[in-house]
């Protein structure tokens, strides 16, 4: 549309309505698309936590030990459950939608899609399963 | 199921009105009556005031789509019945400006239309004395899917993206060019991407997926949209890894 449009007799006055501020809440799939991109915050903090497990490591017995003691505190505990939901809701929503963005081909033959997607949930599942393999060691 | 039904009916008379204003319409709701056919009974019967757009009655020309109770929807494909006892809801196209009662000004996605060269575009013509171009029913069935879109629009009207930014380029464009990308006679795909891949094209797009829900076609330009950034990106990965070989 042209930005600045002449009205005339012959072309007369548009209306152009403007989005709510919360057209957001306005339906579910548009909801699910803010959380998923406000999930991004959780997954740059799990970042962070994870570089100052390392820090806190590397600082020896009593560093780590501190480090224990300050995530176990109520407000570190509820911020990390609550990152943990929101790096879940982001895991699943973005594998649910790799197919659409990824077309993969075995030969002339197209994969289904929701080939494409188990393939991510089972990356998950043996990333997981190794990370606790090594916890458990 | 009730023998009537009421329509509320967007208005906006821009000789008279400031503004959006309802007017309601009890109209017959036989179960094979579309909202399409609610609206000609409006016009034919009851006040032929009401400007709207429609054509083929039959999906395939795209010209009736209007936001029915909160939906984007075709209005010759969507039921009056499904919305018993009602009251149904119709107004204009989201994100449009409207020019009259349900009638919405198009010429924006026209032009943007027109700027992704949804033809072929070849570098170079053959004779006509050395054939047609041969496709084989696998290359075809790369791009059917997206040479579906009959430009009704809908999925402009369920973007919140192009709703906040009218300069982002839209669903319906980039299916529309990824159709010809995936075109096995195209040679166009990089004059296309000089387009698409500017700040209001490809990376406009935050992966809502709305537009792929509310298409009547079941085209899914959130898909074309996505697969169009993988390639961008991979794009931009060779050309730097091997400078040398980008074309």
């Amino acid at each position: 549309m042209s930005d600045h449009p002449v009205h005339t007799a012959y072309h007369p006055r548009w209306i152009r309505r403007r989005m709510s501020t919360y057209w957001w809440l306005q339906r579910w799939s548009y909801l699910a698309f803010i959380l998923r991109e406000l999930s991004s915050i959780f997954v740059a903090w799990f970042v962070v936590y994870l570089l100052l497990l390392v820090g806190a490591v590397n600082q020896g017995d009593a560093g780590y030990r501190e480090f224990l003691q300050w995530s176990a505190s109520p407000l570190v505990l509820v911020f990390n459950v609550m990152s943990l939901g929101f790096i879940v809701f982001h895991a699943i929503t973005w594998f649910n939608l790799a197919p659409q963005a990824m077309v993969v081909h075995l030969g002339t033959r197209r994969v289904p899609g929701v080939w494409v997607a188990a393939s991510n949930y089972v990356a998950w599942v043996l990333a997981s399963a190794l990370v606790g393999w090594v916890l458990l060691m | 199921m009730p023998d009537r039904i009421m329509l509320q009916v967007a208005r906006y008379r821009p000789e008279q009105d400031a503004g959006v204003s309802f007017q309601e319409y009890e109209v017959p709701c036989p179960k094979d009556w579309v909202v399409l056919d609610g609206l000609n009974y409006v016009k034919d019967r009851m006040d032929g005031t009401l400007s709207y757009r429609w054509s083929c009655r039959m999906g395939i020309c795209g010209s009736c789509g209007m936001t029915v109770n909160g939906e984007p929807k075709l209005t010759c494909a969507t039921f009056l019945a499904d919305y018993a006892p009602g009251p149904v809801r119709v107004e204009p196209l989201r994100n449009f400006p409207i020019i009259r009662d349900l009638v919405v000004e198009i010429g924006d996605f026209m032009r943007k239309l027109v700027s992704v060269k949804p033809w072929i575009v070849r570098a170079k013509e053959k004779p006509l004395s050395e054939g047609e171009y041969l496709q084989t029913p696998q290359a075809m069935e790369e791009y059917t899917q997206f040479s579906m879109c009959i430009n009704c629009m809908l999925c402009y009207a369920a973007c919140p993206i192009y709703g906040l930014d009218p300069h982002f380029i839209g669903p319906a464009a980039i299916a529309l060019a990824q159709r010809y990308n995936l075109d096995g006679r195209d040679e166009g795909s990089r004059e296309r991407m000089e387009i698409l891949s500017q700040d209001e094209g490809i990376w406009g797009c935050t992966f809502v997926g709305e537009c792929t829900k509310v298409c009547p076609k079941n085209v899914d330009p959130a898909g074309a949209i996505q697969r169009y950034k993988l390639n961008a990106a991979l794009d931009s990965l060779k050309a730097f890894l091997v400078p040398w070989g980008a074309r």
